[in-house]
C-alpha cells in the first residue's frame, strides 16, 4: 500500500514526473491535432461546405437542435440522429416534419415549431446533406442512427 | 471546545460562493427531476418548457455551480495554504455579484426568451458561439465568464504569489489556469462541423478528464491533510502522482470522442489505449483516500467531511473510472456511441468526482465559517444521511440508464437488418426510466436532508457530542 512513501520514490521525482509526462503528452497531442487538421478537409468534402450549409449550421445552433438530438452521436439523447437523416428520410420528409411540428399527440415527445421560411428549411436541408457525408469510420452502425 | 474563528479573515469571502452554489446545485436538480419526467410524459411542461430549454438550464447550472463551488474552495483554501489574507477580499466579493447576477439573467434568458430570440438579441452574429451543447451561453455571458476568471486567478495567483507556495495551492491554480484558458476554445467555431467539434471537445474534455482533476486532486489532499493530520511530504507525493497520471493518460484519451466524428481513424487507437488507463489516476485516488484515512493521526471531529472526501474517491472511480471504460474501447464504443449507456457515466461520473469533492470541501470549510471546528453530532448525522441517499439515489440512477442504454444498444444498434427505429426504442426503455425516476427522486430528496443539516444548530462540543479528543497517536 505504501509503495510511494517506503520506497526511494520521493516527491521531487513526483513532481518530475508530472511537468515531463505532461509537457510530452502535450506535445504529442498538438502534433496529432496538427496532423488531422491538415487530414479533416478531404474526410469532411469541406470543398462542398456551400453558403447553404453555413446557413444551415447556424440554423441548427440557433435553434438549439443539439438540446434535444443528437448530431454525429453527440448531443442529447431524447430525440433521433440526425447525422443520417438525410439517407434515412430524404429531404422532402425531413422539410414537411419540421413543419409539421409540434404534433400535440398526447404524452409523446415534442418538437417546437420554429416558423422556418423555404430558404431556411433549404438551408438546413443543406447541411444535413453535408453532414451525412462525412467519414465517420462508418458511424452508425445501421441506418436507425 | 472553544469557539475557533477562520485562520485568516478574508476567507469568509468563499461562503458566499458556497451558499450560491447549493441555491443553484438545487435549481439543477429540480430542472433534472423535469427532464426525467420529460423522458416519460412526452409534453410535459410543453410548450412552455420544451426538452431542449430544461436541458440546457440543468447542464448549465451543474458548470455554473460547480464553478462557484471551485471559486469558494479557493478563496477559502488559498489564504490557508498561503498562510496570508487574500490579494483583495474585495474583489472576490464584487465578482461573486458579477457571476452570480450574469448566471441569472442567462438562465432568466433561456427560460423567457426562445433560444433563436436570444441569440438575436445577444449579438451572436458578430461572433457565432452559441447553440453548442454546454456552450450554449450568449455571447455576452462568456465574455464575463472570461473575465470574472481572469478576476478571480488574478486574486488568488498574487495571493499565492506572496505567501508560502504549498503544492496543493500550485496544483490548484495550475488546474484553474488550465480551466480558463481552455475555456477560450469556446470562441472557436469554425464552419466546418469537424473542426467545430473537435475544438468543442478542447473545452469540455480537457476540463473533466484534465484540469478539473487538478483541482479535484488539490481538493482532496487539502481535506485529507486537515482530517487525517497525515505528513504534508506524504500527501503532496501522492497528489503530484495521481495528476501525473491524469493527464498522462488524460490528454490523449481526448481520442475516444474522435472515433466517429470525422476525425482520422489512428483516434481509435491512441483513444482506446489512453482512454483504458484513464481508470488508473481514479483508483489512485481511491487508495490514496483510504491510506491516509488508515494513517491519520487525529480523529477530526468534522467526520462527515471525511465521508464525502472519501465517497468523492470511491465514486469518483466508479463513475469517471469504471463506468467510463466500459464504452471507452472504439469497438464498444461504436454501438454506446450516443446512447442512454453516455447519460448513466455523465450522471454518476460528475456526482463521484465533482459534485462531491465540491461538497467535502463546504462541509469541512462551512463549519469553521461559522465559527465552529464541526457540526453538532445532530447536525453531521444528518448529513451523513444525506450523503447516503444522495450517492444511492445517484446510484440507481446510474445503474437505471446502463440498462436502459444496454437494451437501446441491442434493440437499436446491433441489428444489421430490421432494427428498431429511435423512437420505437425509446417505448421500451421506459421501466428503466421510471427507475432512473426514482432515483432523481430520493437524489431530491437526499439533498433536502443534505440543506436541512445546515439548520440543524449547535456546534460541536466535546461534553455533548462525543471525544473530539484531536488525540495525537504514536508518529
Amino acid at each position: 500500500m505504501n509503495q510511494v512513501k517506503s520506497s526511494g520514490f520521493t516527491k521531487q521525482m513526483a513532481r518530475n514526473m508530472f511537468y515531463g509526462g505532461s509537457m510530452f503528452f502535450i506535445l504529442v497531442f498538438i502534433g496529432l491535432i496538427f496532423d488531422s487538421e491538415r487530414r479533416i478537409p478531404q474526410r469532411s468534402n469541406a470543398e462542398a461546405i456551400t453558403p447553404a450549409v453555413i446557413a444551415g449550421k447556424q440554423l441548427w445552433e440557433t435553434r438549439n437542435c443539439i438540446g434535444c438530438h443528437t448530431l454525429l452521436g453527440e448531443g442529447a439523447y431524447f430525440a433521433p440522429e440526425l447525422g443520417n437523416v438525410y439517407p434515412r428520410r430524404g429531404p422532402e420528409f425531413i422539410k414537411a416534419w419540421i413543419k409539421a411540428q409540434p404534433t400535440h399527440v398526447e404524452g409523446r415527445r415534442q418538437m417546437p415549431q420554429f416558423n422556418f421560411t423555404d430558404q431556411q428549411l433549404d438551408d438546413l436541408v443543406e447541411f444535413l446533406r453535408w453532414t451525412s457525408q462525412i467519414n465517420t469510420e462508418k458511424w452508425p452502425p445501421n441506418i436507425e442512427g | 471546545m472553544q469557539l475557533k474563528p477562520v485562520k485568516y479573515a478574508s476567507q469568509s469571502v468563499a461562503k458566499y460562493y458556497f451558499v450560491a452554489a447549493l441555491a443553484l446545485f438545487t435549481a439543477q436538480i429540480v430542472f433534472g427531476i423535469a427532464l426525467g419526467l420529460q423522458y416519460l410524459l412526452g409534453d410535459f411542461l410543453f410548450p412552455y418548457i420544451p426538452f431542449n430549454q430544461a436541458r440546457m438550464v440543468h447542464t448549465n447550472l451543474l458548470i455554473v455551480w460547480l464553478l462557484f463551488g471551485f471559486m469558494g474552495a479557493a478563496y477559502y483554501l488559498v489564504p490557508e495554504e498561503a498562510e496570508t489574507e487574500l490579494h483583495s477580499p474585495k474583489l472576490a466579493l464584487a465578482l461573486f455579484w458579477i457571476f452570480l447576477l450574469a448566471g441569472a439573467l442567462t438562465i432568466v434568458g433561456y427560460l423567457a426568451v426562445p433560444y433563436a430570440k436570444l441569440a438575436e438579441l445577444t449579438g451572436n452574429d458578430l461572433l457565432q458561439t452559441m447553440g453548442r451543447e454546454f456552450l450554449e451561453q450568449p455571447l455576452p455571458t462568456k465574455v464575463g465568464i472570461v473575465i470574472v476568471a481572469l478576476g478571480f486567478l488574478y486574486n488568488i495567483s498574487m495571493t499565492v504569489l506572496k505567501g508560502r507556495k504549498t503544492s496543493i495551492s500550485l496544483v490548484l491554480l495550475m488546474g484553474l489556469w488550465g480551466l480558463a484558458l481552455l475555456f477560450l476554445f469556446s470562441f472557436v467555431n469554425p464552419h466546418n462541423l469537424v473542426r467545430d467539434k473537435m475544438y468543442w471537445w478542447f473545452v469540455v474534455h480537457l476540463w473533466v478528464e484534465g484540469t478539473w482533476e487538478l483541482i479535484l486532486g488539490s481538493l482532496l489532499a487539502f481535506v485529507l491533510i486537515k482530517t487525517t493530520g497525515v505528513d504534508r511530504e506524504v500527501i503532496d507525493k501522492w497528489l503530484y502522482v495521481i495528476i501525473a497520471m491524469a493527464l498522462i493518460t488524460g490528454i490523449l484519451g481526448t481520442g475516444h470522442h474522435f472515433y466517429f466524428i470525422g476525425m482520422p481513424g489512428y483516434w481509435q487507437w491512441v483513444g482506446s489505449i489512453f482512454s483504458a488507463l484513464e481508470p488508473i489516476p481514479f483508483f489512485m485516488m481511491t487508495v490514496f483516500a483510504f491510506n491516509m484515512v488508515q494513517r491519520r493521526r487525529r480523529e477530526h471531529p468534522n467526520q462527515a467531511a471525511l465521508l464525502w472526501a472519501v465517497g468523492c474517491s470511491v465514486v469518483g472511480f466508479l463513475g469517471a473510472g469504471l463506468w467510463g471504460f466500459i464504452h471507452t474501447l472504439s469497438p464498444v464504443n461504436y454501438y454506446t456511441h450516443g446512447s442512454q449507456v453516455t447519460a448513466a457515466h455523465g450522471h454518476l461520473a460528475f456526482y463521484g468526482a465533482y459534485v462531491m469533492v465540491v461538497l467535502a470541501m463546504i462541509s469541512y470549510a462551512m463549519p469553521v465559517l461559522r465559527g465552529r471546528v464541526a457540526n453538532s453530532r445532530g447536525a453531521q448525522n444528518l448529513e451523513m444521511w444525506s450523503f447516503w441517499i444522495m450517492t444511492i439515489g445517484m446510484g440507481v440512477m446510474a445503474l437505471a440508464l446502463t440498462g436502459a442504454g444496454i437494451l437501446q444498444v441491442w434493440l437499436q444498434r446491433m441489428p444489421t437488418t430490421g432494427a428498431m427505429s429511435f423512437m420505437d426504442t425509446q417505448d421500451q426503455l421506459r421501466f428503466f426510466y421510471w427507475l432512473r425516476m426514482a432515483g432523481g427522486v430520493s437524489f431530491l430528496l437526499g439533498l433536502i436532508a443534505y440543506l436541512s443539516s445546515f439548520f440543524v444548530g449547535g456546534a460541536w462540543d466535546e461534553r455533548v457530542d462525543g471525544h473530539a479528543d484531536l488525540r495525537t497517536q504514536r508518529a
